[in-house]
Order: structure tokens, then C-alpha cells, then sequence
């Protein structure tokens, strides 16, 4: 493994942790400070892919078409918290759970009646569909380079916000002491909305950033949303800082995993059987980490103070 | 009393009535594909296909109307059981046409043999009855699934690649593409990357294959795994530099999403919508027409499927009735097929040509696979031997 060959790698984890952290910022916040858990996080990314795919189609341009997605994303997650979630929050996890399961299924089988079951495409837009040339004949595009930046823009910004406003004072405060913060006399249900279309709206910017690299289809959202969880468990619950590191950690063991774990057991197996079984180890890699977290910091690497 | 009476009046009308009608009686013809889920887009191509033949037959074969009844298969095995018996118990077949997935032919081709009804495979073309386990009773107008790998790895050796690196989904069906690539290309592998079903990114894997440079990419990447690949390998760069050798990846299933980062490309096949047949050209043209999209090889072969039953229907003159007739008239396989030169090998498995095809934009916007060069002249595959000479 030369090192630009392990460079390129680590640029690969840390694309796939930026939008792992698009989407678990908004979860981490909606569980941690509203106790809520909502599955159906996944199906808004999906929902953010299926937005950017309609508007970039029907307006010649990714851009209008994710400037478009976003507010669409936005209001989709409140037209749901106002229509499904508000009802849940006082409820115990396993309604939360099985009604938030309940929206899944019907989203997915939603996108399939507006758009089909058959994949869409998203074209990358011009100005960024270019590659650079890393060294002699390996090149990388430029889009990922962009997912990466967007991904730690929406970082910063989040951590001006959350440590740094009024507004995050309060979310952070909701986080440690939901009760409290209502009886103080602010208005909880307002902060709850806010929180939770902020979340939406990431997921939906998650979606529309991939939508140009991945096929867009119905059933998209869910194996995302177990990786999702496994962020905010190791990063510990409601915690920005730890949802960011979790991501990038994830990411990039998921993605270095399926080349070290081959090359590794190329010493002991012949190279097609070191394939087969390291690629089929790497993603277990994952949840021995998450366990081995959950052993040692139960509350995950930066837990909130309760 | 009275009900007893009304009983065997209904006993005798239906005898009565069964008898005479019985020459004018429909032909039956269930077609059991895959209209659910994202591959619902290949069994769709294979009922039209099928339906379009039906229509250029005048809705007729050997002189009976013929009556088809289309049945989903959901792509579960279990599933398709369950349905392929109502097609036999309820329907009454003469004749199963399906399915487009092998593990659903598996599940399938007991029920249907067993019941002495005759079943032609439109696509799936597994090796598990190509060889010992051939049937009378079953026959297969794709091909054998081995061999579209093989002219991959035919062509990659011809062209004197001499590094090749192989992409392929960890499950049967990638073992079975690399021991076919394998069969023919004698050069070395870089790399046997075997890839979780259902993987969507495969950046890690492409800048593993821009920093190896090998001559050549090898791929099987069915359905929606190959749209994301072949998105991904013009981003990264690689299409134009590295040529892309690949099976069951780009096809006209899979270009409209594909679109332009598929052009260039190549897969393996015994057809093209270009292939220059006076048949196949009339072919293409009345699919476009009535479906509004380019046919991919499911569409065809379902069609040359229902020439193949009619073949057979018009040589015993409708009379399904003697099964040793009907079989060797279907082994005949006396009908013009979309591809040209046509014929069973001993093992019902066709006898007939390979092409390299390259993915090509048409003047009207719309995608297409096209024929590249020949690879495979008359090629049976290579299990037909153990097939007993008396099936």
C-alpha cells in the first residue's frame, strides 16, 4: 500500500464520516434533547435525495435543485412532526419506536407511486465534476473534495451555534435537563420544532449531497440509519462534538477495513479467499468497535452531564 | 333429492359441454417473471417482449387462440412456487414461460416438470440443468449463464491484457462470473475484489484500481450495484483509460439511469437491439413503438420464446395431447430467431453466437448496447456433455 494509495483512502472515510455526520448531527440532537427516537431519520435522507433528484430534474441545475431541496426538506420534516411525532413525545420509546417504523414503510412505498421502483440518476454538475490529479495518473473528484468541505462547514457551523448562541445555550441545556428548561419558562415546544427541523433539513442535505453519486431509490435511507445510530451511541447522546468524531471514525474504519482486513489475511489465505473473508469481516469491525465503547464509556466518548 | 338432481345436471352440462369445444379449447401459456421490486424493470421487458410476439402471431398458434396468463414472482422462491401451482392447478397451462432469476428457476423447475408441462426459460440459464439434471421438458432461449463471463474473459485475452482486475458481489453467482472470466483469460488477476451485495459506494475499490493500473476492469455488477459503479468509474476518471469488461452491468435495463456514464463500455452477450437481422430490425422498431423504450435482452428472448412454442404448436397442428411430439418439434426449434443462426444443443440450451457489445448513445438521445465484434461462433456451453443423449 503505497501512501498516496492511503491517502486517497482516508480521503474516501472521511467523505463517507461527513455525510454519516449530515445525517446523525440532526438524530443525536432530536434523541438528546427531545428523548425521542425517531427511525425514521433514514427515510428523510431518502426523502432529501428523491427532493434533489425531482428539482434538479425539472430545473436543468443541481444547484437550484439542492437550493430548492433544502427548504423542501425542511418543511417535509415539520409537516411530519406536526402530523406523526408531536403525538409520540410523551409516550414511552417502544410506541416512539414501532410508529416511527410505521412511517418508514409507508415512505417507502410512497417514493415508489410518485417516482417507480426504478433507480433515478442525479448528473454531477459541471463545475464540479472534474477530478484532481494526486500524483502521477491517480486522480480524485472534485465532488467528493466538496462533500468533505460542506460536511466540516456544517460542522463549524453547528459548533458556533450550539456553543456559541442563545439558541444553543438552550438546546444544550435542553439536552441535560429537558423539565427544567420548560419550567424556567421557555418555550420547550418551540425549541423541540426548531431542533427537529434542523435535523430533517441535514438529512435532506445528506441525501441531495449523495444523490449525484449514488443511484437514488426507494429503501435507500435504511441501512444508513443503522450506521446513524452507531455514530450516536459511540459519540455519546446528544453531543455535537462526539456525533462529529463518531462519523469520521466510522467512516473511516468502514472504509479502511475493506482494504487492511484483506491485505491482513492475505498472510494466512490465498488472495481470492482473503477477499471474500475480509471484505465480510471489515463491516463487522464496526460494531466490535461500538461494543468495545459501550463496554469501557457506556455513555459513549463525550457524554452529556445529566 | 332436488339437490342430488341439480348435481348431475351440472355433472352432465359439463360434460356434454366440455367435449365438443374441446378442439376449439384456448391455448394456455403462463408467464412468470419478476414485476415487483427495483428488478421489476427486467421481468417488464420480458412479459412485453412476450406480448409483442403474441400480437405478430395474430393471437394465435397452430390455429388455437392463445390466452396468456401473467403471473409476478416476486423474486422469492417460495413465492413463485406458490404461484407457478396455481398456473398448473388452477390455469391449466400448456405452457410455463420463466422466470428471469435463477434461484427462482430452481424452485420453479421441479413443480412444472413434474407435472409433464413444458417450461422455456426466458434469461435465467443455470448450470444445474444443463448437464446431468437436463430435461425433455425444459428448455432455455438466453443462453447458459457461464458464458457471458466467458467472453469477457475471451476477449480480454485475445486482447492480450495481461493484468486484469475483477469486481464482483461476495455471493454464487460472482464465484460462478470469476470461474467463467477464468475459463478463457489466462493472463493475471490483480485482484479478486468480492464486494457485500448491496454495496452503493465504490470509491475505495476505484482508487484501488487507479493506483494498480491494470489493462483491464472485469465487472458483474447486476441492477442497481452496476448504475452506481459505472457513475462512479466516470467520476473517478477511469472510463477512456482503463477499459471496462463487464457482464450483466450495462444493459438496456440499466442505461437510462446509467446514461452517459455508461458510453464506451462494454458487456457480452448473444444480442444487441442493432444486430442486423431483417426479424430483429422490425423487432426493435414495434418495441419502441409500443413500449417507449429501447428492448434489452430479456424482451428478446421471451420473444424468440413464444416463436419457439408457436414453432412447436404449428408442427403437431394444435394437438398438445402427444407430449413425445411436442418435443421433438421444440428440440427442432424450425422458427427464425431475432439473433440469426439459432439451434438446441442436446442439452436444450441454445447453440448460437457471442458478441462483444459496446454501450453507444443513438442519434435520437436514447441509450443502447451495440454489437462490438464477434466472440463465439455457434458455442454451446460446456455442460451439455454430461446431458444423457436420451433426455
Amino acid at each position: 500500500m503505497t501512501p498516496t494509495f492511503a491517502f486517497i483512502q482516508i480521503l474516501n472515510g472521511l467523505q463517507f464520516g461527513m455525510i454519516l455526520f449530515l445525517i446523525a448531527a440532526g438524530l443525536t440532537l432530536v434523541f438528546g434533547v427531545m428523548d425521542f427516537i425517531n427511525l425514521a431519520h433514514g427515510v428523510q435522507y431518502m426523502v432529501g435525495a428523491y427532493l434533489a433528484a425531482a428539482f434538479t430534474a425539472w430545473s436543468g441545475s443541481f444547484f437550484i435543485g439542492l437550493a430548492l431541496a433544502l427548504p423542501a426538506a425542511l418543511l417535509f420534516g415539520l409537516l411530519l412532526e406536526f402530523l406523526v411525532f408531536r403525538h409520540l413525545y410523551d409516550r414511552d420509546h417502544l410506541d416512539q419506536v414501532l410508529a416511527t417504523f410505521g412511517v418508514i414503510l409507508f415512505l417507502n412505498q410512497a417514493v415508489k407511486l410518485v417516482w417507480g421502483a426504478e433507480p433515478l440518476s442525479v448528473p454531477i454538475p459541471d463545475v464540479l465534476s472534474g477530478t484532481i490529479e494526486l500524483s502521477d495518473g491517480i486522480l480524485y473528484p472534485v465532488y467528493r473534495l466538496v462533500i468533505i468541505g460542506v460536511g466540516l462547514g456544517v460542522g463549524l457551523l453547528l459548533y458556533a451555534v450550539v456553543n456559541h448562541t442563545r439558541l444553543g445555550m438552550l438546546v444544550r441545556a435542553g439536552a441535560t435537563n429537558a423539565p427544567m428548561v420548560a419550567a424556567l419558562g421557555v418555550n420547550i415546544r418551540l425549541l423541540f420544532t426548531i431542533v427537529f427541523g434542523t435535523g430533517a433539513m441535514l438529512a435532506g442535505l445528506a441525501g441531495a449531497m449523495v444523490a449525484p453519486l449514488l443511484s437514488v431509490e426507494p429503501g435507500m435511507g435504511d441501512h444508513v440509519l443503522i450506521l446513524t445510530f452507531v455514530v450516536i451511541v459511540i459519540g455519546g447522546i446528544g453531543s455535537m462534538r462526539g456525533a462529529f468524531v463518531a462519523a469520521l471514525l466510522i467512516g473511516l474504519i468502514d472504509t479502511l477495513g475493506r482494504f487492511v482486513a484483506p491485505s491482513v489475511l492475505r498472510a494466512v489465505l490465498d488472495p481470492a479467499a482473503a477477499s471474500q473473508v475480509g471484505t465480510a469481516l471489515a463491516p463487522m469491525l464496526i460494531y466490535l468497535i461500538m461494543a468495545g465503547v459501550l463496554c469501557f464509556r457506556p455513555s459513549g466518548l463525550f457524554p452529556m452531564k445529566h | 333429492m332436488k339437490h342430488v338432481m341439480k348435481t348431475l345436471g351440472m355433472v352432465a352440462l359439463v360434460v356434454t359441454s366440455g367435449h365438443p369445444a374441446a378442439a376449439q379449447e384456448k391455448l394456455k401459456i403462463g408467464v412468470l417473471v419478476t414485476l415487483s421490486g427495483p428488478p421489476a424493470v427486467l421481468g417488464q421487458q420480458a412479459r412485453d417482449g412476450f406480448a409483442l410476439a403474441i400480437k405478430d402471431l395474430g393471437g394465435k398458434m397452430g390455429g388455437r387462440d392463445v390466452d396468456v396468463v401473467v403471473v409476478d414472482d416476486e423474486l422469492k422462491p417460495d413465492v413463485a412456487v406458490t404461484k407457478v401451482k396455481g398456473l398448473l392447478e388452477r390455469d391449466k397451462v400448456d405452457f410455463v414461460v420463466g422466470p428471469i432469476f435463477s434461484n427462482v428457476l430452481l424452485a420453479i423447475h421441479k413443480p412444472v416438470i413434474d407435472a409433464n408441462t413444458f417450461l422455456i426459460s426466458p434469461n435465467a440459464g443455470p448450470s444445474s440443468y444443463a448437464g446431468k439434471a437436463c430435461s425433455p421438458f425444459f428448455y432455455v432461449t438466453s443462453y447458459q449463464n457461464d458464458q457471458v463471463h466467458e467472453v469477457l474473459g475471451k476477449v480480454a485475452q485475445d486482447r492480450g491484457y495481461k493484468r486484469v482486475y475483477i469486481l464482483v458481489p461476495n455471493y454464487q453467482a460472482g464465484k460462478d462470473a470469476v470461474a467463467g472470466f477464468k475459463q478463457d483469460f489466462k493472463g493475471e488477476v490483480l485482484e479478486e475484489s468480492y464486494i457485500p451485495l448491496g454495496t452503493l459506494d465504490y470509491q475505495a475499490e476505484l482508487s484501488k484500481i487507479a493506483s494498480m493500473k491494470p489493462d483491464a476492469v472485469f465487472a458483474f455488477m447486476p441492477g442497481g450495484m452496476g448504475v452506481n459503479l459505472v457513475k462512479q468509474y466516470k467520476q473517478a476518471g477511469l472510463a477512456g483509460r482503463i477499459p471496462f469488461l463487464s457482464a450483466f452491468t450495462v444493459d438496456e435495463s440499466t442505461l437510462p439511469a446509467q446514461q452517459d456514464a455508461a458510453v464506451g463500455l462494454y458487456g457480452g452477450g448473444n444480442w444487441a437491439p442493432n444486430l442486423d437481422t431483417p426479424q430483429n430490425k422490425k423487432f426493435v422498431a414495434e418495441y419502441e413503438a409500443a413500449y417507449g423504450k429501447v428492448p434489452a435482452s430479456y424482451a428478446f428472448q421471451a420473444y424468440d420464446a413464444a416463436m419457439l412454442i408457436a414453432s412447436a404448436v404449428t408442427s403437431v397442428k394444435g394437438d398438445l395431447t402427444n407430449k413425445a411430439a411436442i418435443t421433438a418439434a421444440l428440440k427442432k426449434a424450425d422458427f427464425t430467431s431475432l439473433r440469426g443462426a439459432f439451434k438446441f444443443n442436446t442439452n436444450n440450451y441454445p447453440i448460437q453466437n457471442f458478441y462483444l457489445t459496446k454501450v453507444a448513445k443513438r442519434p435520437d438521445g436514447k441509450f443502447e448496447t451495440e454489437i462490438d465484434e464477434k466472440v463465439f461462433s455457434n458455442y454451446g456451453d460446456r455442460y451439455a456433455k454430461d446431458c444423457p443423449a436420451t433426455n
